[in-house]
């Protein structure tokens, strides 16, 4: 399963994540070394065996309907790196 | 009262302030002023906050003064920057939220401040807990207090440095694969990585969710237990917490252990192990015997698959966990010609290597066709690990084992290859997947002068019982009285 | 070559809870922007879900009202994927173990009765919402809508035309306005339709290559999108064009779908399982509870009108086929027991008032009291039938007492024989040669002296009275 270079690129975008030139030989070599490795896990014959979701089974974990006070807007958009009014600024997706 | 203030435990400092012998504002006051002329040899702190930690000592002078004391008053504490304080910077040791001022508090950061803690600052740590080193913060390696060219391990490490630096009286860190015990081990303090679930997460910035949890790194056992005292328990804003009430965590300090049944994994002794390490774990072990202990071999024969399956599982959900960090809401942001470009530029710089190497790793293992081979075959062999766990303790109480293969490295030593790193995590890793809780506790040196940490893992929710043991070897022996050289 | 269509629908039904599915946060509509957020819903670092016990129930009693298969246990997945109005970079859904699935809904179409399938229902949370500058090359968020509870509800293709898929979508709508856990508003977006449409030859068993239509935001824009995509498809397939799988937009001023390709790339989500949130399981006593406690379902309030008022099948089918004129309808029959004369009215006059101003029973200004007292006035001939299409028209437009109305255009009905008469006999007196025509056996001038009272009566007459009246008269 090693990834080609080509392959590592898409993931990348997938990832929101640029690689610079010298960076993709780097990363293209470190994962397939990283995935080679845990290909050791494909030793073991795992039929039959439930994953493992929640190490303790807790289930139902509910709230109730009620409503809670959330953020005051200022809060809310203190950290925003943009903003305009009382809404999050983002550039446009096209 | 000879020694300094700073160099206090909980467990010392507690009935000092209760009795009025020290004023809270002094210690505060005290240990701020060695923060700032020795914290820059160290790296320990990303943040310090004077202010509000001088205002909380005042609160707490007040509070003894009406004779009211909480569990923690006036105790001052540092956080690892991975827990949300609010209206204090939290960075994650990531340049992405250089300047994130939480509007809300952890859980576990409420807690502390109800039982009247002081904050002194955030901890350094490895970016987004990635790391066993704190050579991956994007703010610069801590060093470790007993030779400043060597790595203090990770990512807890800035709050292992600072309580063996007696930078605090003590700290809280976070643990997804060791990075509580092992830099406690490495830096010769005590780390207690609770069970999954009996701490809040809510307020811990998530790395792997299902593995991650807060849990303290102290100058001694008990305050290791004080500590727990406190975060632990239900947090109904936490969906994974437990509902199983906490226990008081100091009530089996001191007894004996007796009879008390140790399990020895064999796949642990041999896998590269340091001989100096394995010296000073054997050693131990005949403390514990000798205490009573009965040592017997066990097996974990799925032990090396645990850091293949961490790998897979601990990378998939981080990928994931880190997708929030886009320059939209919070955080730092690159500007882009439009919004794919910004995207791309503020997590490309924003991110670190290894926090851009798990994420695409972690994307890769979950993209499509791929699931089945990676997460799902990875949350099997999850199972098959902690099954071998529940055989193990039917026949022990307690396992002990190394925290890891060999003392701490020097920095830079190891970043050249990820995989290198990653392996080295071999005996933590397998009670994150597992679940269970685990403690290190000092117990020798190497030759060069390096701490050696024993590790005892216990079943879920047998933390006073690994409180318990832990505490027992320590009052047996004086690992946790030496103090580093700084 | 003749093609056939197969259609399938997926609706997304905003829940009427009060706080958010994961977070506590209002849910209610129009708030301005970003005044109804927490660090849960904003997707702030350490901050982790929890759910909504309500959203869980809301849900339940929908996939039971559809009889639906409850997974015992059931399990929320990330959907992962980078978009502003998605601050956690993933959405909070439901992938491999779906709350239920399997279940149905009838329709008719034509008299003809058709069971749809209904694959699977499951919970997810909503997005922000994400508005383009007209101006700049920049876009506002308002997380206020992230995190509302909805539910997907996907059907099996099982639809052969645009019309089964609106009495499907209107079926669908009817039944969670019912069980009041959502409030169908497809303009406001609380409950959307996205239809997955291919051809394939008349009596293939293969599925042709499907498209996804998207932004239809009412029954009739659905219907357009759906037509005009059959056509579309028609056309290129019959000139050996293949389709191209892809979503395409309804666009409503050029009457047309219109590709989205270029715009979105493929997405690969990613799914695995939430570890921030941990398995749903339903108990036996949970559902036995729901199931016994459920609201009454179009299908048993129609059962139930044609027994207990003695509707026929067709009446009670219109009436119960929107929950808001069937409480209408019943509220009317409590204060005008004439269930049959209700139901005629309703579905004569009223419906066609209504269809004139395109507007739906809520928005209709004749309330059930009101339109009781107007049948009551009839039925006591107080006011002409006739005469009460014009009452109920005025009613309709301004919302006043029809008894007002009367009063004002002085519409009373004159039943008073003893008026009538003396007025019947001047009109006889005043036209001897219609008399002796009628006399002579020519009955149809009758019609004449009615019409001729109505006139002089400014048509309030009683009409019936008034034939009786002529007729012994002109005896």
């Amino acid at each position: 399963m090693a990834l080609s270079r080509e392959e590592v690129l898409h993931v990348a975008e997938l990832a929101r994540l640029s690689l610079r030139p010298a960076e993709i030989e780097i990363f293209t070599r470190q994962l397939n070394d990283i995935l080679a490795y845990v290909e050791k896990l494909q030793e073991l014959d795992t039929t039959g065996v439930a994953p493992l979701a929640h190490v303790i089974p807790i289930c139902n974990a509910f709230r109730e309907d009620e409503v809670r006070e959330g953020l005051s807007l200022d809060l809310a958009l203190e950290n925003a790196p943009a903003r305009e009014d009382d809404n999050f600024l983002v550039p446009r997706v096209i | 009262m000879t020694e300094p203030l700073y160099s206090l435990s909980i467990s010392q400092l507690a009935p000092l302030l209760a009795r009025g012998e020290v004023s809270p504002v002094e210690v505060t006051a005290r240990l701020l002023e060695r923060i700032k002329e020795r914290n820059g040899e160290l790296n320990a702190y990303l943040t310090v906050d004077e202010a509000g930690a001088l205002e909380q000592a005042r609160e707490a002078e007040a509070c003894l003064g009406r004779g009211e004391a909480a569990s923690l008053t006036g105790i001052p504490l540092a956080l690892k920057d991975v827990m949300v304080t609010r209206g204090l910077r939290t960075t994650c040791a990531s340049k992405i939220l250089e300047n994130f001022i939480p509007p809300f508090d952890a859980t576990v950061v409420a807690r502390l401040r109800r039982e009247g803690a002081v904050i002194l600052g955030k901890a350094n740590m490895d970016e987004f807990a990635m790391g066993s080193s704190t050579e991956n913060s994007a703010y610069g390696p801590t060093h470790n207090p007993w030779n400043r060219e060597y790595i203090p391990g990770g990512s807890s490490g800035g709050s292992a440095a600072a309580v063996a630096a007696d930078l605090c009286i003590a700290s809280l860190g976070s643990d997804t694969g060791g990075s509580i015990r092992q830099p406690a081990s490495h830096c010769g303090v005590v780390g207690l990585k609770p069970t999954y679930g009996r701490v809040s997460r809510y307020g811990l910035v998530a790395y792997a969710s299902s593995l991650d949890q807060i849990g303290p790194l102290t100058k001694e056992v008990r305050d290791a237990a004080i500590l727990l005292n406190t975060i632990a328990g239900h947090d109904p804003k936490d969906s994974t917490s437990v509902p199983q009430a906490a226990a008081d965590y100091t009530e089996a300090l001191g007894r004996e252990i007796h009879g008390l049944k140790i399990g020895v994994p064999r796949e642990y002794f041999g896998h590269g192990l340091d001989p100096e390490v394995e010296a000073a774990i054997r050693a131990a072990l005949k403390t514990l015997a000798g205490l009573g202990a009965d040592l017997i071999e066990v097996s974990l024969p799925h032990t090396e698959y645990a850091v293949a399956t961490y790998y897979v599982v601990a990378v998939a959900e981080a990928s994931s966990n880190l997708a929030r960090y886009d320059g939209v809401k919070y955080g730092f942001r690159a500007e882009g010609k439009n919004l794919m470009e910004t995207y791309l530029n503020t997590r490309t710089q924003g991110f670190g290597a290894e926090v851009r190497r798990r994420i695409m790793l972690g994307t890769y293992t979950l993209s499509a066709g791929y699931y089945d081979a990676y997460y799902k075959k990875g949350s099997q062999v999850r199972a098959l690990i902690r099954s071998d766990f529940e055989t193990a303790f039917k026949a022990c109480h307690l396992i002990a084992c190394p925290v890891s293969p060999t003392p701490a490295f020097r920095l830079g030593e190891k970043l050249a290859d990820p995989l290198t790193m990653y392996l080295s995590d071999i005996f933590t890793i397998s009670a994150n997947l597992a679940g269970i809780p685990g403690i290190s506790v000092p117990c020798g040196f190497s030759s060069q002068g390096l701490p050696i940490g024993l590790q005892l893992l216990g079943p879920a929710f047998g933390e006073a019982e690994i409180l318990q043991a832990a505490y027992a070897f320590e009052q047996a022996t004086d690992f946790h009285r030496r103090k580093p050289p700084f | 070559m003749a093609y056939e269509a197969v259609i399938g629908l997926e609706v997304h039904a905003h829940l009427l809870t009060h706080s958010k599915i994961f977070c506590g946060c209002a849910t209610a509509f129009g708030a301005p922007p970003n005044t109804q957020v927490c660090e849960v819903c904003l997707g702030m670092p350490g901050s982790l879900p929890v759910l909504n016990r309500k959203a869980v129930e809301y849900a339940l009693k929908m996939a039971l009202a559809t009889d639906c298969t409850i997974a015992p246990e059931s399990v929320f997945a990330r959907k992962n994927y980078f978009y502003p109005d998605l601050p956690k970079g993933y959405q909070i859904s439901q992938f491999e173990l779906p709350l239920a699935e399997h279940g149905h809904l009838e329709i008719k179409v034509n008299g003809q009765a058709k069971r749809i399938g209904i694959t699977r229902i499951h919970l997810e949370e909503d997005a922000g919402k994400l508005v383009h500058s007209e101006a700049r090359p920049v876009s506002f968020v308002d997380f206020n809508r992230t995190g509302v509870p909805l539910i997907e509800i996907v059907s099996e293709p099982d639809m052969e035309s645009p019309d089964e898929a609106v009495e499907y979508l209107k079926g669908l709508r009817n039944i969670l306005l019912y069980l009041e856990i959502c409030d169908g508003n497809l303009e406001e977006g609380s409950f959307r339709c996205d239809a997955n449409i291919s051809l394939r030859p008349v009596g293939a068993k293969e599925l042709g290559v499907k498209v996804e239509l998207k932004n239809m935001n009412s029954f009739r824009f659905i219907k357009a999108a759906l037509e005009f995509e059959i056509k579309r498809q028609r056309a290129n397939l019959s000139a050996g064009r293949e389709i191209v799988q892809e979503t395409r937009l309804w666009d409503t001023s050029s009457n047309q779908t219109v590709s989205m390709r270029g715009k979105e790339e493929a997405h690969d989500y990613r799914y695995f399982p939430d570890p921030d949130l941990v398995p749903v399981r339903i108990d036996h006593d949970w559902l036995e509870s729901l199931r016994k406690n459920l609201v009454e379902l179009p299908k048993a309030r129609l059962k139930r009108f044609q027994a207990e008022y003695g509707l026929p099948e067709y009446d009670a089918e219109v009436l119960t086929s929107d929950k808001a004129l069937a409480d209408y309808f019943e509220a009317t029959v409590k204060l005008f027991p004439q269930p049959k004369q209700v139901s005629n009215w309703i579905m004569g006059e009223l419906m066609r008032e209504l269809k004139k101003e395109e507007a739906g029973i809520d928005s209709c200004r004749v309330s059930p009291a009101a339109l009781g007292k107007l049948l009551s006035l009839v039925d006591t001939g107080a006011l002409s039938g006739k005469l009460a299409k014009t009452v109920f028209e005025d009613m309709v437009a301004t919302g006043r007492d029809p008894e007002a109305i009367i009063k004002e255009k002085g519409l009373v009905q004159i039943s008073d024989s003893g008026a009538l008469e003396a007025l019947a006999q001047e009109i006889i007196d005043a036209n001897p040669k219609e008399a002796a025509d009628f006399r002579a056996g020519k009955t149809k001038v009758l019609g004449f002296f009615v019409g001729q009272l109505m006139k002089k009566t400014k048509g309030q007459a009683n009409p019936q009275m008034a034939n009786e009246i002529f007729r012994k008269l002109l005896a």
